[in-house]
């Protein structure tokens, strides 16, 4: 039994929290795939940033510049706390990762699996031992500790996962798509786990998804991202409310573009178009109706019903209802816009490298 | 569940079965029978271990085997993975001219081992540039280890690298992130994954090093493998009931084994950690 403990082994977790700043982190393939332009982010210490856009953005590139899984192109620079970790290897970066598909290792138990960075750590071994148990513990496995990884469901696995990445209380915690290969039940509930372990823990973390509800949920702030580039950073609300550019306003939820000139009443700006989501109109029966079409399709949600409807010379527009009485196809009706709910025009340029 | 797909099975199975019966189980049992039809009986069976030059042969051929079997484990381990890992120019001609072995009968193997460490082998005209001294092991224990190793490796390299291939990358990254040193990573991640592989890459390699004839026969060496045994007294003494004997224990040994291997890469996940 080894006794030289490293220092940071048994020391309880440090209140110094992470911060990473990359600066001109670009990054071309060998075989010439550009797949990141090059890029600045600054995420504060604790912070839990959401890297969100459509398969092929670059997300997992960046993520793994982060990682030490791949450097950056020349020039390119990774800081944790304004250290210079460029050129350090992942295994000496500190930080725990999360896949998509789980990365278990399968020759080993569950409790091997969460012991195995400890064990790497030479902890000693009740210390080892504790830490494993409160991590299992943290994701509520403890009951299945002595199984073997290919007897357990995909929610499990990646709560063991989850578990193997904390127990070594990592400096930074990077998560790819962790809840990708999850049914949409298992998804919820486990998303709603991972979001109070991050708060819990106050660990700076790096969250890749696609999926829009997952980082509107988690993201602290969010990174959208298109074809390699940063296309806006900023808190879920801003992002919704104010996207700031065209594609974010389309990836992000559903959102409405109508011609100022097709909106009776609307004032004096009349060139443009007006931007406005789904939820932001409401049903007007009579007069004061910006807008009158067809109801091309009614579809029931629950807790609103969603329409769409038709009008001469205009894309199908979308409107959410909460009102309880049936709506008819074919029926005809009038919405009125909340004035201050519309989506300002997102403008031409990027905004996103302001943080 | 009805009879008729088990009788239509059955029928199928037939050739087989006729093949298997004909070939392989009537002529074992004649050679069982033979085994103990000498002056000494049954006891002929104990005569690799009674007689000193039949058990100085088994010894050394197990030796070999065992030591050829390691080595060409070792060796295409590194050189498969290398070989998945990496691309470059050349690189599946040289994949392919590593196969090219099996094409070769141990005649022939035995030819370019001589060609290689031979009286005028490529070894000998080197070091004796080098040295002075003419360096000849064809003929020797060294002579039928590289032998056996050359047509040993392309088995196992060729099982390492389709089990190399469909190493989950993510795996090693996962244990890096929680702080694994590289060789931590072949120990805890790469060799498990690739360890029934090599098991059972390295059982067949041990078989097939066991009855190899052709090669030793080649270099006509001093030290006797098992088979060449088995020839010589087949051929030159006429001890028939010696060498159905011999061969019936070189079948059993070998068969123990592979059944060894195969319970071994059996029970690995239980081994494991
Ligand atoms: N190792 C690689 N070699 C070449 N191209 C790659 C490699 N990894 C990713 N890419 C390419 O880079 C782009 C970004 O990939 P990735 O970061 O995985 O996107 P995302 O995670 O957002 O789906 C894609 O076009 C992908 O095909
Ligand atoms: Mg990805």
């Amino acid at each position: 039994m080894m006794h030289n403990t490293l220092p940071e082994a048994s020391e309880p977790m440090t209140a110094e929290k992470t911060a990473i700043t990359l600066t001109d982190c670009g990054k071309t393939f060998a075989d010439g795939t550009r797949a990141l332009q090059p890029i600045d982010l600054a995420i504060a210490g604790g912070e839990t940033v959401v890297l969100l856009g459509p398969s092929g953005c670059g997300k997992t590139t960046l993520l793994r510049i982060v990682a030490g899984l791949e450097t950056p192109d020349a020039g390119g620079r990774v800081l944790f706390n304004g250290e210079d970790v460029t050129v350090r290897p992942i295994e000496r970066r500190e930080v725990g990762m999360v896949f998509q598909s789980y990365a278990l290792f399968p020759n080993m138990s569950v409790r091997q699996n969460v012991a195995y960075g400890l064990k790497v750590r030479r902890v000693p071994r009740e210390e080892l031992t504790r830490r494993v148990d409160d991590a299992l513990e943290m994701m509520q496995i403890a009951e299945l500790a002595e199984r073997r990884i290919g007897q357990l469901s995909g929610g499990q696995r990646q709560r063991v996962a989850l578990a193997r990445a904390i127990a070594v209380r990592p400096r930074i915690l990077l998560l790819d798509e962790p809840l990708t290969a999850l049914d949409a039940l298992l998804r919820d509930r486990l998303r709603v786990e991972i979001d109070s372990l991050l708060r819990g823990l106050g660990i700076t973390a790096v969250y890749v998804t696609h999926d829009q509800a997952e980082a509107m949920a988690l993201g602290d702030r969010v990174v959208v991202m298109s074809a390699g580039q940063i296309e806006q950073i900023g808190p879920p609300r801003d992002i919704y409310h104010a996207p700031a550019t065209d594609f974010v306003a389309d990836f992000i939820g559903t959102v409405n573009r109508v011609p100022a000139a097709a909106l009776a009443g609307w004032g004096d700006e009349v060139d443009g178009a007006v931007l406005f989501r789904p939820e932001d109109a409401e049903i007007v029966s009579g007069e004061g109706a910006h807008l009158r079409g067809r109801v091309a399709s009614s579809l029931f949600l629950g807790d609103r019903t969603r329409l769409v409807l038709e009008s001469d010379g205009l894309l199908p527009v979308v409107v959410d209802t909460r009102r309880r009485e049936t709506i008819r196809i074919g029926e005809e009706i009038g919405i009125r816009l909340k004035p201050g709910h519309l989506i300002p025009l997102p403008s031409a340029g990027r905004e996103g490298q302001t943080c | 569940m009805s009879q008729r797909p088990a009788l239509l099975l059955i029928l199928l199975a037939l050739p087989a079965g006729v093949v298997f019966l004909a070939f392989f189980l009537l002529p074992m049992a004649r050679l069982v029978l033979i085994g103990a039809s000498g002056e000494d009986g049954a006891a002929a069976y104990l005569s690799v271990l009674t007689t000193p030059r039949h058990l100085e042969s088994m010894i050394a051929t197990v030796l070999l085997s065992l030591a050829v079997t390691l080595a060409a484990v070792a060796v295409s381990t590194v050189a498969g993975v290398f070989l998945v890992r990496h691309r470059f120019p050349g690189r599946s001609t040289l994949v392919s001219l590593l196969t090219f072995p099996l094409a070769f009968p141990g005649v022939v193997i035995g030819f370019l081992v001589i060609l290689l460490a031979g009286r005028q082998g490529l070894v000998g005209e080197v070091t004796k540039a080098l040295t002075g001294d003419k360096m000849v092991f064809a003929y020797s224990m060294a002579g039928l280890f590289v032998g056996y190793l050359y047509f040993s490796i392309p088995r196992v390299i060729l099982t390492v690298m389709a089990a190399a291939e469909k190493l989950d990358p993510s795996l090693e990254e996962a244990a890096r992130s929680l702080g694994a040193p590289p060789w931590r990573v072949v120990a805890d991640v790469i060799l498990p994954a690739l360890k029934p592989g090599l098991i059972a890459s390295g059982a067949i390699c041990f078989a097939t090093s066991m009855g190899a004839f052709g090669t030793a026969f080649t270099l006509a060496t001093n030290i006797d493998v098992l088979p060449m045994t088995i020839y010589t007294e087949f051929t030159l003494s006429a001890n028939i009931a010696g060498a159905a004997s011999l061969s019936v224990v070189l079948g059993l040994v070998t068969w123990a084994a592979l059944a060894l291997a195969r319970n071994l890469s059996g029970s690995t996940v239980a081994a494991a950690g």
